[in-house]
């Protein structure tokens, strides 16, 4: 007898059809990448199983009559505080098919979000504040090693740096787009991300899938990854961008590397990624030739000599408990940025028990290795870029105000493009067309779409750091990072305001 | 007349910097003498050009390059060949730890023992097939990871005649490509689900010409090489990551 399937039997959502207003055009038929609803010829109705439904919301959404509702599914169990229905769910799916529990998206347990128990200064009376449309602010950030002093000198009356200052590389907003691989997204969303980055000058990076052939024209606006797989890692592709970016972890899962299972690996990126059509892609935990900060100096080196010394390299790590020691170590082996992604950072595909459980909150990450690298004078010397839950403009402020020179968005990018948050990215059937590269799906979403939502995303967040940079009374935000004075604890512990070195409201 | 440069009284990156300018130049011959230590040499260099080595290059020799045929009298340190896309790195010597790491194409042949950690993840795409040629022996986890390309271990021309041929670890988790040795493995040895098989008509063919090229670099007798029998080592599956997830 073949065993019961208990995880088929408690469907997480409900597909609700009002059939009063159903028209029966079958366009969900079409629109369910999951196959959840059915035609059935012989009784001419359609049919829908709830079991496979991921809660994407597209048939929903896309429903000529709204004839569709997709609700989480009401039928309860007895409540227990401790056994909840995702551990009772969790435990028949891996007694059903024994193995690793695989997500997508950003850590969903609700730790305490620091951002959100922080809040922001204003002017009043005594010093005014700023209106951006009357006045110049500044969001102009540039991310590499600043020297330690500058010395000005006289000529032919006029003021001049005596030695030139080292390459830097000048955003014009301090939000660029994360690490997100094609593979693990669509081509389209690339080229949407690259030509929002242009358009807003900033950069976004390849993630660690190569960079398709297409999209080498944004070059001064991309940041090129080199990770353990090293797929479709080549001269001309270091040579691309104008930063390198070594990625040690990530904090979507910490301590491990990643795997693009081979249905993923079409055509298109296998010719990206220098890999056969359908073999898994299996970026190994470490970088077999980093065991210490002095191999990952020589790895920094390598592609620097490899580049000639023109681009920028950052080193991205998971934000983890020894983080503040970690990245004084990565600056010291020479890297120009460090990137700290945080327990909330995305993927699209990571065991379910290392999103949730591994790594620790941005917030306190940026604001420790900040305090670290001052402490030990070399703060200077790279650009701290954070990443892992931002989700609003405020959340750029603080995180900059903790001492990050700029942040990575990528799950706030992605939303921009329509993603619901189903968590099912790993599939590779995003019914979105966003973290999918299924050729009918990506069709959902054309690169000017995507270019589109993308860019008005971070004009408007733009426009509200302007805002809130000139309520606090400052005109640029070099003057902001860093500037705990601005921010004010609620309901935070002493020990959580000491690392944040923060006061508490009302002090 | 080749151009010839005495590395001894510069820096790395000057090496490389007068290597560049050579060979923007149109230069296609190099000589480096007085090589010690100096790392990253011909770093991402992309020129169908040959160079003699003399002495001891450091870390990352030839590493992302893509073309150079380099000839190194000396032994090389560790991350020869590093992510190497084309080109040939011939070594009259030993070689350190992660030899050819993430190499993709090319060839690296060398004479005598290497350390640890060689060949990982190695990788081969349409006609690129990158390989590896040891003359000696080889530490542990050589060929870890392995999703494509060819290593040879011969286990001949070793310093250390007492150690196994291979260290443990062998083609742990590889996913792609080939490990031939010469003589026998001990099974204990491989990586977890790894077995030795006995080689096909088309392996002997590839292994003759593979080592042919070999013997000509160093001068060895191709007979004496394959006097001995060869097993062959290759994954027991293109997708060891398959079956570990419950969804
Ligand atoms: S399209 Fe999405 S929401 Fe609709 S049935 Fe399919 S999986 Fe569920
Ligand atoms: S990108 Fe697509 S698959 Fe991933 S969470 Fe968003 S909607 Fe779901």
């Amino acid at each position: 007898m073949a065993s019961p399937q208990f995880s088929s039997f408690y469907p997480d959502f409900l597909v609700q059809r009002i059939w009063e207003r159903c028209i029966k055009c079958k366009r969900c038929v079409k629109e369910c990448s999951y196959g959840v609803h059915v035609w059935d010829e012989k009784k001419k109705t359609l049919l829908a199983d709830d079991s496979k439904c991921v809660g994407c919301h597209r048939c929903e959404a896309m429903c000529p009559t709204k004839a569709l509702v997709i609700r989480r599914h009401p039928s309860d169990f007895r409540e227990h505080a401790l056994w909840t229905p995702w551990h009772i769910k969790n435990i028949y799916k891996q007694a059903d098919q024994g193995g690793v529990l695989l997500t997508s998206t950003g850590c969903a347990q609700p730790y305490k979000n620091y951002f959100d128990h922080l809040v922001l200064d204003a002017c009043q009376v005594t010093n005014p504040p700023i209106d951006p449309l009357r006045e110049p602010m500044e969001l102009r950030t540039f991310i590499g090693p600043k020297p330690e002093s500058l010395e000005i000198e006289k000529v032919n009356g006029k003021f001049r740096l005596k030695k030139r200052l080292p390459p830097l590389i000048q955003l014009e907003v301090p939000i660029m787009f994360a690490a997100m691989s094609y593979g693990a997204i669509s081509l389209h969303v690339h080229q949407g991300l690259a030509r929002a980055a242009r358009d807003l000058g900033t950069l976004y990076n390849t993630g660690e899938g190569g960079l398709h052939a297409s999209l080498y024209e944004y070059g001064s606006n991309t940041i090129v990854q080199c990770a353990s797989g090293r797929f479709g890692l080549h001269v001309d592709y270091l040579n691309a961008g104008v930063a390198i970016e070594i990625k040690i972890g990530q904090g979507a899962k910490p301590g491990i590397g990643g795997h693009l299972p081979g249905e993923k690996v079409t055509e298109e990126i296998s010719k990206t990624r220098m890999i056969p059509v359908g073999s898994d892609a299996i970026s190994p935990a470490p970088h077999h030739d980093i065991y210490s900060i002095e191999d990952l100096r020589g790895l920094i080196f390598a592609l620097k000599e490899a580049t000639e010394y023109k681009k920028l390299v950052f080193v991205k790590i998971a934000a983890v408990h020894n983080v503040a020691a970690i990245a004084s170590g990565i600056v010291r082996a020479g890297a120009d940025a460090v990137v700290i992604d945080g327990l909330r950072g995305g993927t699209g595909a990571a065991p379910t028990m290392f999103r949730d459980y591994i790594g620790i909150p941005i917030e306190l990450a940026i604001s420790a290795v900040d305090k670290r690298l001052r402490e030990e004078g070399i703060r200077h010397r790279a650009s701290i870029i954070a990443s892992g839950g931002i989700r609003n403009s405020a959340d750029v402020v603080k995180a900059i105000a903790l001492g990050a020179d700029a942040v990575y968005i990528g799950t706030a990018a992605l939303i921009a493009v329509g993603c619901t948050m189903c968590q099912r990215c790993y599939t590779g059937k995003c019914p979105w067309g966003i973290a999918t590269n299924n050729p009918e799906l990506i069709k959902r979403l054309p690169p000017d779409v995507a270019y589109e939502k993308i860019y008005n995303l971070v004009k408007g967040w733009a426009l509200e750091i302007k805002e809130m940079l000139g309520a606090m009374g400052i005109n640029s935000i070099e003057s902001l990072k860093g500037n705990r004075d601005k921010l004010r604890a609620v309901g935070l512990t002493e020990k959580e305001m000491e690392i944040l070195e923060v006061k508490h409201a009302g002090e | 007349m080749p151009f010839e440069l005495n590395a001894s009284i510069y820096h790395y990156s000057q090496v490389n910097n007068l290597i560049r300018e050579a060979i923007a130049k149109g230069e296609k011959e190099l000589i480096l003498t007085g090589v010690n230590g100096h790392r990253y040499l011909f770093a991402g260099v992309s020129a169908e050009v040959r160079a003699k080595i003399y002495g001891t290059p450091g870390l990352d020799l030839g590493c992302f390059m893509r073309g150079p045929r380099l000839e190194v009298f000396g032994n090389v340190q560790d991350g020869a060949g590093n992510t190497m896309d084309e080109g040939k790195i011939v070594v009259h010597g030993m070689g350190g730890d992660v030899i050819g790491y993430a190499m993709r194409g090319g060839k690296i042949h060398i004479y005598g023992d290497v350390g640890y950690r060689v060949g990982i993840h190695m990788k081969s795409y349409q006609d690129k097939v990158p390989v590896i040629i040891i003359g000696g022996k080889a530490g542990d986890f050589l060929g870890e990871y392995m999703a494509g390309g060819v290593i040879i271990l011969l286990g001949m021309n070793t310093i250390y005649p007492e150690r196994p041929i291979a260290g443990i670890y062998l083609g742990t988790g590889m996913h792609g490509g080939k490990i031939y040795v010469r003589g026998k493995v001990k099974e204990s040895y491989l990586g977890l689900g790894l077995k030795p098989y006995p080689l096909d008509g088309d392996d002997e063919k590839e292994l003759e010409r593979l080592l042919k090229e070999y013997c000509d670099d160093f001068q060895m007798d191709l007979s004496e090489v394959l006097k001995e029998d060869f097993v062959k080592i290759i994954p027991y599956t293109h997708r060891p990551y398959g079956k570990i997830y419950a969804y």
